[in-house]
Parts: C-alpha cells; sequence; structure tokens
C-alpha cells in the first residue's frame, strides 16, 4: 500500500465521520421543523409568538408564548449579569495573578462546576435556596427568577471563565512586555492592555454563556416556578421555554395541536441559540487579534 | 458415541422446548396515565410473579397518549385517569377499534396546605377563585394575612384537567399559578412553602403537607365512595372490544380482591 493511498483512506474516513455528524444534525433540524410547523396552519405566526395566554389544552386552547419567550430572556439577561464578573474576573485571576499552586486548584475547581449534574443544582436551588430566599426577603414563593438566575449564573461560570481564560492566554506575550517596559504596574497592564486585547474572545464567552443559560432545561423546570405569566418583579415566579417543553411534552398526545406547538417553541429556542453563536462567531471574526507587535 | 447422541438430542429438545416456551410468553402493553402508573407497575409485578407465562409491559405516557395508543392498536390496556372524550370515542370507532372501559380504582383529588397554615376546610367556591386568582390572600377565607401562592399541576396533566373541570367548572387557571411537572414536585413545593396551596391525587397525601376539608368533608376512602367527597375521580383502563385471554386474567385480577388491596396499599381507594 503506498503512502498516497494511505493519506486518501484516512482523508475518505475522517470526511465520512464528519459528514455522519453534519448529516444526523440536519436531521435532527428537519425533524424538529417538519413536527412545529403544523401548528401554524391553525394558529398564525404572530399570535404564537406574541400571543399572551399559554392555555393549551383549554378548549378553546391558546397557544401564545410571549410570556415563555419573556421568562426565558429575563433568566438569562439575570443569570449574565451574575455570571459575567464572577467568569471574566475569575478567568483574570486564574491567568494573569494567581502563583502557580493555587492555578492548579482554581481552573478544576471551576471546571467541575460545568461538570455537576444539572439536575443536582436544580435540587439545591429547589431545597437550599428557595426556602432561603423566601425566608430572608419575606417572600411569598423562593421559585422565582432571582432563584433560576443563580443557579443558571452557576452553570454558566465555567463557559465563560474557561473560554475568557484562553482569551487572556493567548494575548501576546509581546504586548504585556512592551505594557511592562513603558513602566505600567500589573493592574494597569491587566486592565489597560491585557483585557481589551482579549475582548473578543471575552465576549465570545459572554454570549456562549448565555446560549447556554436560554437552553438549559432542568434547572428552570425546578427552580423558576412555572408560572406563564409576564413577572412584575424579580420575585415573580416565570416559566421559561425549555421549562414549558420539558414539563408538558410527557403529556401532550402525538401530533396534536398542543406537541406541534411545543415543538414549534423548540424551533424559536434552536433560532435564537443559533442567533447567539452567529454573534459569538461574529465578534470572534471581526475583532480577531491580527499579528502582534514584534518587530 | 452413543449416549453423546443421545445426550445431545436430548440438549438439542431442552433447547427447543424452552424456545418454544419463551415464544408462548404473551406481552402484553400497557400505556397511559401518570397517575394511574403506580396501580399498573404493582399490579403487573403481581401477576407475572402468578403468571410467569404472561409479560406486561407498563409505561406512563398521560391519559391522552395511552387512549391514541389504544385507537392505534399499539397497545392492548389504555391507564386513563379521565373518561375518553366523544371525539375519541368517534375516532376509535372509524378505525375499527370498540373501547371498553373499565373502573380499577377511585382517587380523591385532596387540597393540601403547609402544615402551619390554619385554614382546615375550604368550599369549592372558594378553592375556584383561588385558583382562578380572584382571592389572592389567605385572610379571606379564614387564614392569615399572607398572599397566597397557587400551585398547580401542568395543563397537559389529567389531574390538571379533572380538578379544571371539578373545581374550576371551566374557568381559567390563573396564569400567575406556579405550574409543577409532577405529583411529587406539588407535595414538595407545598411543604416548602407557607404560603403554598396545592392539589394532588390521595395516593400522595403524606405527613409533610395538610389535607383541607373541601365542604367540611375530608378526602378518605368512605367519603371518595359515597359521593360526599366532592372531588373524586375514577381510575380506568380500557381495552378494545371486551377482554379476552390474558388481558382479562390480568384485568381481573386487577379488579379482583388482591388487585384492589394493591390499589389500596398504593393509597388509592379501592372500588369495592
Amino acid at each position: 500500500m503506498t503512502r498516497s493511498f494511505k493519506e486518501l483512506i484516512i482523508k475518505r474516513v475522517f470526511f465520512l465521520f464528519a459528514s455522519a455528524s453534519i448529516l444526523i444534525l440536519a436531521l435532527i433540524v428537519a425533524f424538529l421543523f417538519r413536527e412545529g410547523i403544523p401548528i401554524f396552519e391553525h394558529v398564525p405566526v404572530r399570535d404564537f409568538l406574541f400571543g399572551s395566554e399559554w392555555y393549551p389544552t383549554f378548549s378553546p386552547p391558546s397557544f401564545g408564548i410571549w410570556p415563555l419567550i419573556v421568562g426565558s430572556f429575563i433568566v438569562t439577561f439575570f443569570s449574565t449579569l451574575i455570571a459575567v464578573p464572577l467568569g471574566v474576573l475569575s478567568a483574570i485571576y486564574i491567568s494573569e495573578i494567581a502563583p502557580p499552586a493555587v492555578k492548579e486548584i482554581a481552573k478544576p475547581v471551576i471546571e467541575l462546576l460545568a461538570g455537576l449534574p444539572s439536575v443536582v443544582l436544580g435540587f439545591f436551588g429547589m431545597v437550599v435556596l428557595a426556602p432561603w430566599l423566601q425566608d430572608t426577603f419575606d417572600l411569598p414563593t423562593g421559585l422565582n427568577i432571582v432563584n433560576a438566575s443563580i443557579m443558571l449564573a452557576l452553570m454558566a461560570v465555567p463557559t465563560i471563565s474557561s473560554i475568557s481564560e484562553d482569551a487572556l492566554y493567548s494575548v501576546p506575550r509581546e504586548f504585556k512586555e512592551a505594557s511592562y517596559a513603558l513602566g505600567a504596574t500589573k493592574s494597569e497592564t491587566i486592565l489597560r492592555v491585557i483585557v481589551p486585547s482579549a475582548l473578543s474572545g471575552i465576549s465570545t464567552a459572554v454570549i456562549l454563556g448565555m446560549a447556554r443559560a436560554i437552553g438549559e432545561t432542568m434547572v428552570v423546570l425546578m427552580v423558576a416556578g412555572g408560572a406563564a405569566a409576564i413577572p412584575e418583579s424579580l420575585f415573580d415566579s416565570v416559566r421559561p421555554m425549555p421549562a414549558s417543553i420539558a414539563a408538558e411534552m410527557g403529556e401532550a398526545p402525538f401530533r396534536s395541536d398542543h406537541y406541534h406547538a411545543l415543538f414549534a417553541t423548540g424551533i424559536i429556542l434552536f433560532f435564537l441559540t443559533l442567533a447567539f453563536n452567529l454573534v459569538a462567531d461574529y465578534i470572534s471574526n471581526k475583532f480577531k487579534e491580527v499579528g502582534s507587535g514584534t518587530l | 458415541m452413543r449416549t453423546f447422541r443421545i445426550l445431545t438430542a436430548g440438549l438439542l429438545c431442552a433447547f427447543l422446548l424452552a424456545g418454544t416456551a419463551a415464544w408462548a410468553k404473551e406481552t402484553i402493553v400497557v400505556n397511559g396515565s401518570t397517575t394511574v402508573l403506580p396501580i399498573g407497575q404493582a399490579t403487573a409485578e403481581a401477576y407475572m410473579k402468578k403468571n410467569p407465562d404472561v409479560n406486561l409491559s407498563i409505561s406512563g405516557g398521560g391519559s391522552g397518549n395511552g387512549i391514541k395508543a389504544l385507537i392505534d392498536k399499539t397497545t392492548q390496556i389504555a391507564m386513563s385517569s379521565r373518561e375518553m372524550k366523544k371525539e375519541e370515542i368517534e375516532l376509535a370507532k372509524s378505525k375499527g377499534v370498540n373501547p371498553v372501559m373499565h373502573k380499577i380504582a377511585i382517587d380523591a383529588l385532596t387540597p393540601i396546605v403547609h402544615p402551619s397554615n390554619p385554614v382546615s376546610d375550604l368550599t369549592i367556591e372558594q378553592l375556584s377563585l383561588i385558583y382562578q386568582g380572584k382571592i389572592r390572600n389567605w385572610k379571606e377565607v379564614g387564614g392569615k394575612d399572607m398572599q397566597i401562592v397557587v400551585v398547580s399541576r401542568d395543563t397537559s396533566s389529567g389531574t390538571y384537567e379533572s380538578w379544571q373541570e371539578k373545581v374550576l367548572h371551566k374557568e381559567k387557571v390563573s396564569p400567575r399559578a406556579q405550574l409543577q411537572a409532577s405529583s411529587g414536585a406539588v407535595v414538595q413545593a407545598v411543604s416548602k412553602n407557607r404560603y403554598a396551596i396545592g392539589y394532588i391525587g390521595i395516593g400522595y397525601v403524606n405527613k409533610s403537607v395538610k389535607a383541607v376539608k373541601v365542604n367540611g368533608v375530608a378526602a378518605n376512602a368512605k367519603t371518595a365512595l359515597d359521593g360526599s367527597f366532592p372531588i373524586a375521580r375514577p381510575l380506568y383502563m380500557y381495552t378494545d372490544g371486551e377482554p379476552k385471554g390474558a388481558v382479562a386474567g390480568y384485568l381481573n385480577f386487577v379488579k379482583g380482591k388482591e388487585g384492589q388491596q394493591i390499589v389500596k396499599k398504593e393509597g388509592f381507594v379501592p372500588i369495592q
């Protein structure tokens, strides 16, 4: 067997596996659309997206997912608000400030958060955080936006932290050295040189963290409270889209309007996460660091 | 050599016999309501222990799914926590399926509150207004001055449908109600929250929550059977036509003395 023939076979094998995964993905998307589209024969897209009532089993049913969309965005927004400082600052600490010994411990510990099954986090939110929030702030319920946001933030921190750290790590050494050579202190170097040069990577990290939060199901199913109404305060319950799908799919009769409506909700979620990923991709390309400062 | 041959032949026969025995094992598929599921599982286990040649495959996908499967002939027995709707019966008839109803147990839908809540009796009317979001404070129904947190099952549950029919009289549950995905989750939520009210099948009532009387009547086997407890509902199994063979054997077991004892053990109300 000649070397070039071997090379050809190896190439073909890789191609086969790569196209298999792409094909599977395409089939899943096609299935999602096939099962979701039929609802729009009965419910106009506008009413589906912006209808304020979600009563899928009532007669006559109403399929308005606006409260669910609002719920998804609110918990994602607030979890990002919590997760970004935690994730980015921990990344800066680990990559620039921490002594090697601390780094060795801190990095795996943060990554361990990603390894925690979401149902464990959800359970923690349900039996520990919810009663605590309720007692501390004297609320009618601890299953609310704040609880869900904290739990989702914990899930997003490892994503944000590790991608940000990669970005910080890949800032060329010459930048730092130039900065120190000009007499800048360590904190000045970090804040004025390293973080700005890594900003595209950090933004990507934030957006991917948000995508993770908006698609997360188990946690919001367990701790968001599940009220399909537009919230009036941060301590109200909400019902994000993934929670709705997970809670109702089991008992929605196969190929009924309700079933199709849940798949259509899945399509909306698909587009949202797709949009997040496209934005992340765009940012990382647009602000890519080109060339380093070497002479 | 001769003995070897005989031995081989004997072994072959044994295998063949074992093979046919395995083939003869009859499989009955049971699908439907998650409320009925614990009864289905416990009775199936007991039944299979007594009848090793019958294999029962039980799964819960909701009453609607079970009935759909019966109509599509993919299941022999559909568990349901509600009666079949008119459209479902019509659809079944049009596909040549003749659904036969078997009442197997009774379930009392019990309102529950936190054990520290002084309210211990509510009328149907009060429950209805609470779930519609029109009564929002416990003091309006004789409790402390606290907001009411309404906990409900999610909209696709058969329990939710029963509650909506028997308590809300077709009005909508307030969108501010917290929706929980299972009866267990409702118990968990109410036991942790002194503001909350929820509803569950009587099989799920335990010490962590307080069962509320409805119209002055406590939920138990006696009141559910004589109809004085107003939110009782029968649980069903449906078959296509009158059951025959192993299916009939299993259903008779469930409806019989032993099966009904299991129903009782699972916390539901037996039919006799």
